[in-house]
């Protein structure tokens, strides 16, 4: 495999190593934390503009339309000009609101997500974080989010955002248990649960190839249940414009509800990288059997871009759900999680279990 | 039944009431007082069967109200208007909501327009209209702010 | 004192109610109408619609105005029929006056009447689906609605409301073109109705909010007066093109479509069918349109005989009907307008409770109100 060329850590490396050698220790890793803070910083910011340009953009294309095309060559300055209005917009107080929780929940939601980000790996080597309990980490903190959801449902003092609120924390709740037990499966396969180390176990291909039915499943049911964990698509109904006007943050004006809406945007984003890193092979490329010509061709392609395509594509996917299917109703929607998706996930992990015991050598992980 | 057979009938059943032919439809016009228990009977009668009450509106004659109800039978086809006449200062009559469930929102909007009230009836306020607004469809109504007249 | 009581009681029922009003601002009601809805957790316990906030006292208006002028005020009832509702009262009036109209008129305006039906169920699917989640129906109900809105376009000058009909005939003649655009239309739509079934109908979750919610029986249809598709898919036969028919209908073949369930899914799956239906009609009046006159001779200022009148008429949504009272003058003295929302409206105060928030959107959406009717 000749991807050691396109290998991160001889950067990251080359900047400790000079820092390291420029000041004391101390303030080295200070400085490296705050250009790593920075770094992630614009790429949350510049990500997120992004994305609701995309979704725009697909949600024209599936609607026979054009979606934006005047401010810039195609629109693509539209969110920044989306972005000035928020800015300048009023911050309208509300009168009997709860002030501290309501200026501090949209901050909650945004944290969390900043903080399940930083532990995915982009390439080898490219990597905030590696701890070696990985997903565990990246599920745990993605769940603090919830608690943004229902403070600000609960402290705009208004019904509409109440009910809003008790249903998404409802249904993120139930979500998370799919969520959990989908990735359980790969985890068991994998042998690990360090993200870097479960996609070096797909160097030889990816799980969703290696791990047949079980790991199609799994990689089903975790899409449905993270697209339920981020209030998207048929599972929108905390924010169903038609019936609550817009759920919890309907009395958010200006940059607060911008935080919101970008929250959910990074989100998704953060949804489906952990779908491609677990599932489908994360910054690996595309490999058929072993060595050949089309494989080398695959390997000369960066492995970033291999994962921003990725996770362009789930995150397509995603966004067609959500622009052809109608909402489902909250009884519906918890139906579904505890009647058929969580016993068919743990049928499913049961199987991948004694497949595992039984069938070991040939789903061998190669530890890098 | 066509309408020589239901005039026939209606003639059979009460001396007092007065039967128009010529019109449209079989008009029949009934005292107040009896006004209720025909249109029951009207309904319930299986000959009649008079189901389906299209409309229930009022006209204002100056001097007097008429209630009239388009009535039709969804199983024998035929259709009647039944009128029923109102003292213009005592604007009161028995409710039908009992009779056809959509009464109940005919006769809340003719009160609201005209003023007469439809005793016992279930809910009997306003429907468009402010508490405190007159009568609107009443011929001596006149409203200087609002309405100008030509 | 009794009115404040009996309000009490039945609005507000116990104190601990969790009230929320649905409207009068609000994305699904379709016009300013208030819900107010009295909840349990997700359940609906009660609602009680409130209307007259669009209130233009239409019928009072119309004892000034002289019939032709009367013609122009019923399209803003029901603007989605607004021809069907010209068309009622010119039908009215020539009733009374016992004008002979020209057979080229009766096509004219039947084929219009049509064309509306399927133009306004086009956009009552756009806005069911957008109401349920599914957003892009909108924008494909629309699409093919601006073609039907073009064949007005070059015929009348107008889109939504046509304001075409006067008592004898037609004001203009149509576009020369009008018989090869509707068989276009025809071509076009038959194609792409059945790409609605594959996004809507079939869906899964669609049939999950809509099957076996709200059923309406048929006794409680014809009780509460509920007409048009929504009382149709409870198995009452209340089409009045069949019951009493007028213009050009006993000349053309169509089915009446009558279902039984009386749930959402049933009202939904009539409007679809009807949409076929008026393609069916079309397709027989397009090519028999009879030459003659677009109108036939009216004196300028016309005074109804001393009498009463009645004319019922099937729009989109139900059985409209126009009574004139008339006393020989050229305005009428009492005009009633017996609209086809007003009846289908309160049926929401039974179907409702016992369900959720979300199913009386769907249950308003099946029940296709335009507000402005309901109030006049």
């Amino acid at each position: 495999m000749n991807i050691s060329i396109y290998d991160f850590s001889t950067v990251t490396h080359y900047i400790d190593t000079g820092l390291r050698s420029a000041m004391s220790p101390g303030w080295a890793v200070f400085t490296e934390l705050v250009i790593v803070g920075l770094v992630f910083l614009v790429f949350y910011a510049l990500l997120g503009l992004f994305m609701v340009y995309a979704e725009r953009k697909v949600c024209a294309l599936m609607q026979n339309r054009l979606g934006p095309n005047r401010v810039g060559p195609v629109g693509i300055f539209q969110t920044i000009a989306d972005l000035i209005k928020l800015l300048m917009k009023e911050l309208i107080p509300i009168k009997n609101a709860d002030k501290l929780l309501f200026n501090i929940a949209p901050f909650i939601v945004i944290i969390a997500s900043f903080m399940a980000i930083a532990a995915i790996p982009f390439a080898r080597g490219l990597h905030a974080i590696d701890f070696n309990i990985g997903i565990f980490y990246v599920i745990a903190v993605s769940s603090v989010g919830v608690v943004g959801i229902l403070l600000a449902g609960w402290s705009s003092n208004s019904k509409y955002s109440l009910i809003g609120a008790m249903r998404s924390g409802a249904q993120v709740i139930s979500y998370e248990l799919s969520v959990g037990l989908s990735l359980l499966t790969i985890i068991v396969f994998a042998g690990t649960m360090q993200l870097s180390g479960i996609v070096e176990s797909q160097a030889n291909g990816w799980w969703i190839f290696k791990g047949h039915i079980p790991a199609v499943i799994a990689f089903i049911i975790f899409l449905i249940a993270s697209t339920a964990e981020t209030n998207r698509g048929p599972f929108d109904l905390a924010e169903a414009e038609s019936e609550l006007t817009a759920g919890f943050h309907t009395e958010y004006s200006g940059i607060k509800f911008a935080f919101f809406f970008l929250a959910e945007y990074m989100n998704m984003f953060i949804v489906a990288s952990i779908a491609v890193t677990v599932f489908l092979g994360g910054w690996m490329p595309l490999h058929f059997g072993t060595e050949s010509a089309f494989n080398h061709i695959m390997d000369f392609i960066p492995p970033v871009i291999w994962f921003f395509a990725k996770v362009f594509v789930v995150i397509y996917i995603m966004m067609w759900f959500k622009w052809t299917f109608p909402r489902l109703r909250i009884d519906q929607l918890l139906t579904l999680e505890w009647k058929y998706l969580l016993p068919v996930n743990l049928v499913n992990i049961v199987l991948v279990a004694f497949l595992t015991l039984f069938f070991q050598k040939q789903i061998s992980n190669v530890q890098g | 039944m066509d309408t020589l057979s239901l005039r026939n009938y209606f003639a059979g059943i009460s001396p007092e009431i007065i039967i128009a032919d010529g019109k449209q439809y079989l008009e029949i016009t009934i005292p107040g007082p009896e006004f209720h228990d025909f249109c029951a009977r009207m309904k319930n009668d299986d000959d009649l069967h008079f189901d389906y009450l299209i409309s229930l509106t009022a006209v204002d004659w100056n001097d007097h109200f008429i209630i009239v109800c388009h009535l039709t039978s969804t199983a024998h086809r035929h259709t009647v208007v039944l009128k029923t006449k109102i003292d213009r200062i005592e604007a009161a009559i028995d409710t039908l909501s009992d009779i056809w469930k959509t009464a109940e929102y005919h006769e809340r909007e003719v009160y609201d327009l005209f003023g007469i009230t439809f005793r016992n009836h279930p809910d009997m306020r306003r429907l468009f209209l402010e508490d405190d607004y007159g009568f609107p469809l009443r011929k001596d109504f006149t409203d200087d702010e609002r309405i100008i007249t030509r | 004192m009794m009115q404040e009581e009996v309000i009490k009681n039945i609005i507000l029922g116990e104190e601990e109610d969790y009230i929320v009003n649905v409207g009068p601002q609000h994305p699904s009601t379709h016009g300013v109408l208030r819900f107010e809805v009295s909840l349990q957790g997700e359940t609906i316990k009660k609602v009680v619609p409130h209307c007259g906030y669009i209130h233009r006292g239409i019928e009072k208006m119309c004892e000034r105005l002289t019939y032709q002028q009367i013609i122009h005020l019923t399209d803003r009832m029901d603007y989605l029929s607004a021809h069907m509702n010209n068309e009622a009262v010119c039908l009215c009036v020539e009733k009374a006056l016992e004008v002979d109209i020209p057979a080229r008129v009766t096509v004219i305006r039947a084929m219009i009447d049509e064309l509306n039906r399927i133009a306004s169920h086009q956009l009552w699917w756009s806005a069911m689906g957008m109401d349920m989640g599914a957003l892009t129906t909108f924008f494909y109900g629309l699409r093919d609605r601006e073609k039907i809105l073009d064949i007005y376009e070059e015929s009348f000058g107008t889109r939504l409301i046509q304001s075409v009909n006067t008592p004898g005939g037609l004001m203009n003649d149509i576009h020369p073109g009008f018989q090869r655009k509707v068989k276009e239309f025809i071509t076009y739509f038959r194609k792409k109705l059945p790409e609605y079934d594959q996004l809507l109908t079939g869906n899964v979750i669609f049939r999950e909010r809509t099957k076996n919610i709200a059923s309406l029986s048929c006794t409680d249809a014809i009780q509460y007066g509920v007409t048009g598709p929504a009382g149709r898919a409870s198995g009452f036969s209340c089409d009045v093109r069949k019951v009493d028919p007028y213009g050009a209908y006993p000349q053309v073949n169509f089915r009446e479509i009558l279902m039984t369930e009386g749930d959402t899914f049933a009202r939904y799956k009539v409007r679809i069918a009807e949409m076929y239906e008026s393609m069916k009609i079309l397709e027989q009046l397009v090519d028999n349109i009879p030459e003659g006159d677009y109108s036939a001779k009216m004196k300028p200022v016309l005074r109804l005989p001393a009498g009463e009148y009645f004319q019922r008429m099937e729009t989109a949504r139900g059985e409209l009907a126009v009574y004139i009272v008339s006393n020989g003058d050229k305005t009428p003295y009492r005009i009633k307008f017996r609209s086809p929302n007003f009846s289908n409206l309160f049926v929401i105060s039974k179907l409702a409770p016992g369900y959720k928030i979300a199913d009386l959107i769907a249950i308003s959406g099946s029940l296709d109100l335009v507000i402005p009717d309901i109030d006049r």
